[in-house]
């Protein structure tokens, strides 16, 4: 008789083995190709209408025609202030849980929060920035009040991201220091943060990048359907000015225009898609490069 | 030894993590210039001991501590700079770590941390304290690679080097011969010999030989309870005041 | 170098009083942000209150509960029946997650356990980029895309209903399923999977006898932020539901959300109005709904954490 014989149970057991991996990876597969399958669409269908002055030309003619360079360059303007407002914010935020918060009822609140304000649906942000910004605070319907509302929007993941890369730094590192008799400051600022900062940035960029995409908490808050502006000039918005946003604008274009060519909400979302998965696939591309050339 | 006051006193040291208590009233005292020596199986809480001493047990959340710690007659408590406190003791952890810095500025992180900024000054200071660790003719020539990069014995001497940096008068080590070979670890023991002449020494060892050969005075920590205080010889002869020194000391358990 | 030298009495050196000041400031500023986090929360509780509290007192509950009666521009007959919208709510995120559980959880076990190396590093980086697809570009797809399909495939006059949002919603919320599921799946110790695999047991009777009850709440917390995403989430499904205030008897009806219905409604109303109170009301309900979710997604996560 030979060793390892198969019997028709363990011949089962092989089977199933199979047949989980072909169901479980069918399964990923199913999230993956339709990524694929949208962005191959959008190509297919929007690519035609982009090119260098379809980006820096205003739309015209009820928005049927033109380019998009007004709600580019607001959806420019509303990302890069709220990145100025939500990121030192949540990175300070992160780095207070991480390394001098102890474990707390106000460590506990504070956790809580951050896990609720993860969780605050963005409409409710949006309500939010209208009751809070706009109407209280006076700021009016503004860039201002929609990169606001846009940044607290953000806040949360910004802290979860900053808290993991803050997290990945040795605690034999802090220890080390403390013993030497660097005060809690000394160690983040000479040891934990030159060691995290790189992981703290490309987590910063990757999630502010996908607030260019939101749309239900600008709405109120500062972008309209249609605004002028100087073509080609990219500070010819004020803060207190109201914008258009490029989702905003794929908004508008496919459910208030009529009769708008077929081509031009796939452009448009193909510039919006494209951007923010460029962006987000060069951060998370430096975000491998860098875990691997760790110094320790 | 009855003149001087001594340098280390602890009173009746008890630490709970949350409600279990790992020190049960653990009283001692060190003179000056002397080479004490821990001994005590795992779990003994000889590593909590020492970080009561310079009070980094602070950062471990859910702690009590209660008795008294003096250091040159101060009670470690009420020092108005801890940070100062920790730079009177030299602290070297089990395992080596090398700061992701250069070599250096490994060397120089805690008198810079300490307000340290003339660069003579520095560069003497490092280059003493890396002599004294007998690393420096290892690495005079690459002072500016990583501290990381090191070997695992070298960043040990590193260590040493770093908790030297701040001019400790008291230098505690805890097990520092786990990570490295039995000729660096011959090396490391010579330097320390060197060095009970300037400062006092707290060896905390699973070596139970090391502690013979190193140590004045050595304590038998077990289950945190001082089992035995007493001179090296005496804990090392034939017959120690109680039965498990002699059992522990030859082997027997632990 | 001579004992002196270290004499217990040397004076030593303190670090300029400006930088201990600094410090100081510097750690007051850290803390006042590390505390900011709970200043928004009850910010956006209050605000969103505020603007709701004026009507609060007048409305008649029962009826805003139960009646599917949405009328809050009628001139005779407004009514703020919301049951409907409650319906459409749940019923779009109830279909999504008997869509997405299966397919996230599968797909997290798949990441975990079932690949390694290139193929795990690609395939957690693609899920990570479905899940930077902004909501409006699904709500587009699902217009312009889904609504063909739908209409192509099914027995359906619309292709704008609750299956066409469904889908949108849980492709979605399976991203973030899968990076939850997946760290929960990491949280259970190697030795578990050393000690089955040496009792000779097969990768998939690992998964389902060991890895899947030790992940269980790390997995419950999966799925619940996932449902806590669907809920909230608005654009896709105000532009593929089909927007009709409607309580859905097949696949194929269209629907209407509480967080579609804001989106829709807040730009005509004028400020202070009762309609625009009403959708503050809702806001107020929808902050209500997915804190709970989300704090007892937190508590199936620490679960995990204390074992």
């Amino acid at each position: 008789m030979q060793p390892f014989q198969e019997t028709p149970f363990s011949r089962r057991k092989r089977r199933n083995e199979r047949l989980a991996q072909v169901v479980l990876g069918g399964m990923a597969l199913a999230m993956v190709i339709p990524l694929l399958l949208i962005v191959g669409y959008l190509m297919f269908k929007g690519a035609p209408l982009i090119s260098l002055s379809f980006l820096l030309s205003n739309p015209t003619h009820g928005m049927r025609e033109g380019g998009l360079w007004s709600a580019l360059l607001g959806t420019i303007y509303l990302v890069v202030m709220a990145l100025l407002v939500a990121a030192p914010i949540g990175v300070l935020c992160a780095v207070y849980l991480n390394e001098y918060a102890r474990d707390n009822w106000l460590t506990r609140l504070i956790h809580l929060a951050v896990i609720n304000l993860a969780g605050v649906p963005s409409i409710v942000h949006a309500l939010f920035g209208l009751g809070a910004f706009v109407l209280f605070a006076g700021l009016g319907r503004s860039i201002l009040a929609a990169s606001l509302t846009l940044a607290i929007m953000t806040l949360p993941v910004i802290i979860a991201s900053t808290k993991e890369a803050l997290a990945s730094v040795p605690m034999s590192f802090r220890e080390a220091c403390w013993n030497v008799g660097a005060s809690r400051w000394q160690t983040i600022w000479k040891v934990v943060l030159p060691n995290s900062i790189s992981g703290i940035l490309t987590g910063v960029i990757l999630q502010v990048s996908r607030t260019a995409g939101e749309t239900a908490p600008i709405m109120f808050t500062g972008a309209v359907f249609f605004k002028k502006i100087e073509a080609g000039n990219p500070f010819a918005y004020a803060l207190t000015d109201q914008c258009m946003a490029l989702s905003m604008h794929l908004y508008t274009v496919t459910t208030q225009v009529t009769n708008a060519p077929e081509a031009l909400p796939y452009a448009i979302a193909l510039v919006l898609v494209g951007a923010v998965l460029a962006v987000n696939a060069t951060a998370i591309w430096l975000r491998s490069r860098l875990r691997s050339r760790k110094k320790w | 030894m009855v003149t001087s006051p001594p340098k280390i006193e602890v009173r009746d040291l008890r630490l709970a993590y949350g409600h279990k208590e790992v020190l049960h009233g653990v009283s001692f005292a060190v003179p000056s210039h002397e080479i004490f020596g821990i001994i005590g199986p795992a779990q003994s809480a000889k590593t909590s001991l020492l970080r009561c001493l310079n009070r980094t047990i602070e950062f471990t959340p859910h702690i009590h501590v209660s008795g008294s710690i003096r250091v040159d007659g101060q009670d470690v408590r009420r020092v108005p700079d801890v940070y100062e406190l920790r730079r009177k003791i030299g602290m070297v952890a089990p395992l080596p770590v090398g700061l992701p810095l250069s070599i250096y500025d490994n060397v120089a992180f805690a008198p810079r941390c300490a307000g340290l900024t003339n660069r003579q000054e520095l560069e003497a200071r490092v280059e003493k304290c890396l002599r004294q660790a007998a690393l420096w003719d290892e690495v005079k020539d690459r002072l500016d690679t990583l501290g990381t990069k090191l070997s695992g014995g070298q960043q040990q001497r590193l260590t040493i080097a770093r908790a030297l940096s701040h001019e400790p008068e008291i230098l505690c080590l805890d097990e520092f011969s786990i990570a490295i070979d039995p000729v660096t670890t011959m090396r490391i023991e010579d330097v320390l010999k060197e060095l009970r002449r300037e400062i006092t020494i707290i060896l905390v060892t699973n070596l139970t030989q090391q502690a013979r050969r190193l140590a004045d005075r050595t304590m038998f920590l077990w289950n945190g309870e001082v089992v035995e205080l007493d001179r090296t010889e005496v804990m090392f002869s034939d017959s120690p005041k109680d039965r498990r020194t002699y059992d522990y000391v030859q082997g027997n358990f632990g | 170098m001579s004992p002196a030298a270290f004499a217990s009495s040397r004076p030593r050196r303190h670090r300029p009083a400006y930088q201990r000041v600094i410090e100081r400031l510097v750690e007051g500023v850290i803390r006042a942000c590390g505390a900011s986090a709970i200043l928004f929360v009850f910010g956006i509780f209050f605000f969103v209150f505020r603007e709701a509290a004026p009507l609060l007192g007048k409305l008649d509950w029962h009826q805003v509960l139960f009646s599917q009666e949405w009328y809050p521009t009628s001139r005779a007959n407004v009514r703020y029946g919301v049951g409907a919208l409650i319906v459409g709510t749940l019923s779009v995120t109830g279909l999504s997650m008997l869509l997405a559980v299966p397919f996230g959880v599968g797909a997290a076990v798949f990441v975990s356990e079932f690949c390694t190396g290139r193929v795990k590093e690609t395939l957690k980086v693609l899920i990570e980029l479905l899940a930077a697809i902004p909501s409006i570009v699904w709500g587009f797809i699902g217009l312009s895309v889904m609504n063909q399909v739908i209409q192509a495939l099914f027995p359906a006059p619309v292709g704008l209903n609750l299956l066409n949002a469904a889908i949108l919603l849980a492709l979605m919320s399976v991203p973030i399923m899968v990076s939850i599921g997946e760290d929960a799946l990491k949280a259970v110790p190697d030795s578990y999977r050393e000690a089955a695999l040496a009792l000779g047991v097969t990768r998939w009777q690992l998964v389902y006898r060991v890895l899947l009850p030790a992940a269980r709440n790390g997995l419950l917390a999966a799925v619940l932020l996932g449902v806590g995403r669907a809920i909230g989430e608005t654009m896709a499904v105000l532009m593929a539901t089909g927007h009709a205030v409607n309580i859905p008897h097949s696949l194929f009806d269209p629907i209407r959300t509480l967080t579609a219905t804001i989106a829709a409604e807040l730009g005509e109303t004028s400020v202070g109005s009762d309609h625009y109170r009403m959708l503050f009301v809702i806001g107020v309900m929808l902050f209500t709904i997915t804190f709970i979710v989300n704090l007892l997604a937190d508590l199936a996560v620490r679960g995990v954490r204390k074992r």
